[in-house]
């Protein structure tokens, strides 16, 4: 775990990672866009409006994976005082944040055409709401205080508390028989993979592309951070030296 | 750590007590924004009967999170928390004796309120009792919840809007069962299952919010 500490041993790992996880994140995007958008079949009900399913469903299960990977990161972070850990938390604030916001506007279009109505205030999508907020919590609270040290042991308690929603927000379509259909893809549930293969494997294809897309700007936020801290210490050393 | 508490507590009451108005401020909150609502819906008895179980809640939790930078705020001014925390009184008494002690003067007071701001509000005499007992097992859960959001605010700018955003969303789930369980005594239906998740609410939180508070106290402070 310590090991993992030194920024520049993270810089080597990171800068070793990311070239991959770009690839992956072109050619999943590429492959996964192109079946989703072109090759897939209209679904037999929804017809075409299917197509805004491939982007919603990933970003949903981005949104609680992101979240989970913060508290994960805080809880590191603030067990073993671990720097990299509370950087790797905070920069994955906004790229759930995004995830989540994404998912509430593409159920939002879909929910105009399908149900006719663009909100309701169904269990799943006012729990994604409420995961909005949360993230909207943390990085205001990390952000308020003039000490970055300070603000960043703030939030990671604060994603720790949060993270008590996510199982609430991932099982609410299963516990509150609302509007939100339940989960179709479910390898562990009874109802099984309740999707066919043509819809599916642009699916996971997509969700790839979407987690690809995660570590890289994971990494690269990480390394921006990394760079600001350096520029930081340089500026303090040149003013204290002069 | 019993004794500990017990301090605290009563130095909280007694600061609450000689310093006055301050919990009679936050029933007058409660009272005047309910009276609101008449105003802005209008006054039709049907409408009023309806909403009156939510407004009195979503009241009741404004009215409890306006009052929560009384909770550390004004010690961590002065300098006392610093004093408490170099105390070898575990942070966690401190939390549970000033949660106990905000909970005494603001939840109890919002109870004791709410059923006459029902009755203004014109809800059914079915749903009184339904409402103590939710309020009365609910209000614990926002003092602990919102101890959390207290202590971690302590020291950042804007402190006060900051702590909204971060207890609100917490706040939402006290609500919904508060208010369904309310509205299914007003239908003439079983309310014991709400009442069951509120009490389940109240022992999750009295075991994790301590913790989370005292971590975030001892950060504030260090």
């Amino acid at each position: 775990m310590h090991r993992y500490a030194n920024p520049t041993r993270f810089l080597r790992i990171a800068n070793a990672i990311l070239p991959w996880s770009t690839g992956i994140m072109i050619l999943a995007f590429g492959v996964g866009l192109a079946y989703a958008l072109v090759f897939s079949p209209p679904d037999y009900q929804q017809s075409e409006t299917v197509r805004i399913m491939y982007v919603h469903v990933p970003s949903a299960w981005m949104g609680l994976f992101v979240y989970t990977a913060m508290a994960i990161a805080s809880a590191v972070a603030l067990i073993w005082r671990h720097p990299v850990a509370d950087l790797a938390a905070q920069c994955s604030a906004p790229v759930g944040a995004a995830f989540t916001f994404i998912c509430l506007v593409t159920g939002s279009l879909w929910g105009k055409p399908m149900w006719g109505t663009w909100w309701v205030w169904d269990a799943r999508l006012t729990s994604m709401l409420i995961l909005l907020f949360l993230y909207l919590g943390y990085m205001a609270l990390a952000g308020a205080f003039d000490d970055r040290q300070r603000g960043a042991k703030a939030a990671a308690v604060l994603a720790l508390v949060g993270w008590v929603n996510i199982p609430i927000i991932k099982f609410s379509v299963d516990w509150w028989n609302t509007l939100h259909q339940p989960a179709s893809v479910n390898p562990m549930g009874e109802s099984g993979i309740a999707i066919d293969t043509a819809m599916l494997i642009p699916l996971l294809t997509m969700a790839l592309a979407f987690k690809a897309y995660y570590v890289t700007t994971l990494l690269l936020g990480m390394r921006r951070e990394i760079a600001a801290a350096k520029v930081r210490t340089l500026r303090m050393a040149a003013v204290h030296g002069a | 750590m019993t004794e500990a508490v017990l301090a605290v507590l009563r130095r909280d009451l007694r600061l609450a007590l000689r310093q006055g108005a301050d919990s009679l401020m936050v029933v007058a909150f409660f009272v005047i924004t309910v009276a609101l609502f008449p105003f802005g819906v209008g006054p039709e008895p049907v409408v009023l009967e309806r909403i009156s179980a939510g407004v009195v809640w979503v009241t009741a939790l404004l009215a409890a999170m306006l009052s929560l930078d009384r909770l550390f705020q004004t010690d961590y001014e002065d300098g006392s928390l610093d004093l408490l925390t170099l105390t070898p009184t575990p942070a966690m008494a401190i939390v549970i004796g000033k949660v106990a002690a905000h909970w005494l003067t603001t939840g109890l007071p919002l109870i004791v309120a709410s059923p006459v701001l029902a009755l203004l509000l014109h809800m059914r005499p079915e749903g009184y009792g339904v409402l103590v007992a939710a309020m009365a097992l609910g209000t614990p859960t926002l003092s602990l919840i919102g101890a959390v959001g207290a202590a971690l605010v302590l020291g950042a700018r804007r402190g006060g809007v900051l702590l909204s955003l971060l207890v609100l969303p917490l706040y939402i789930p006290v609500l919904v069962f508060g208010v369904s369980a309310v509205d299914a005594a007003v239908m003439g239906l079983g309310f014991t299952a709400q009442l069951m998740i509120l009490g389940a609410m109240l022992l999750g939180g009295l075991v994790l919010c301590p913790w989370a508070a005292s971590a975030a106290l001892r950060q504030a402070v260090e």
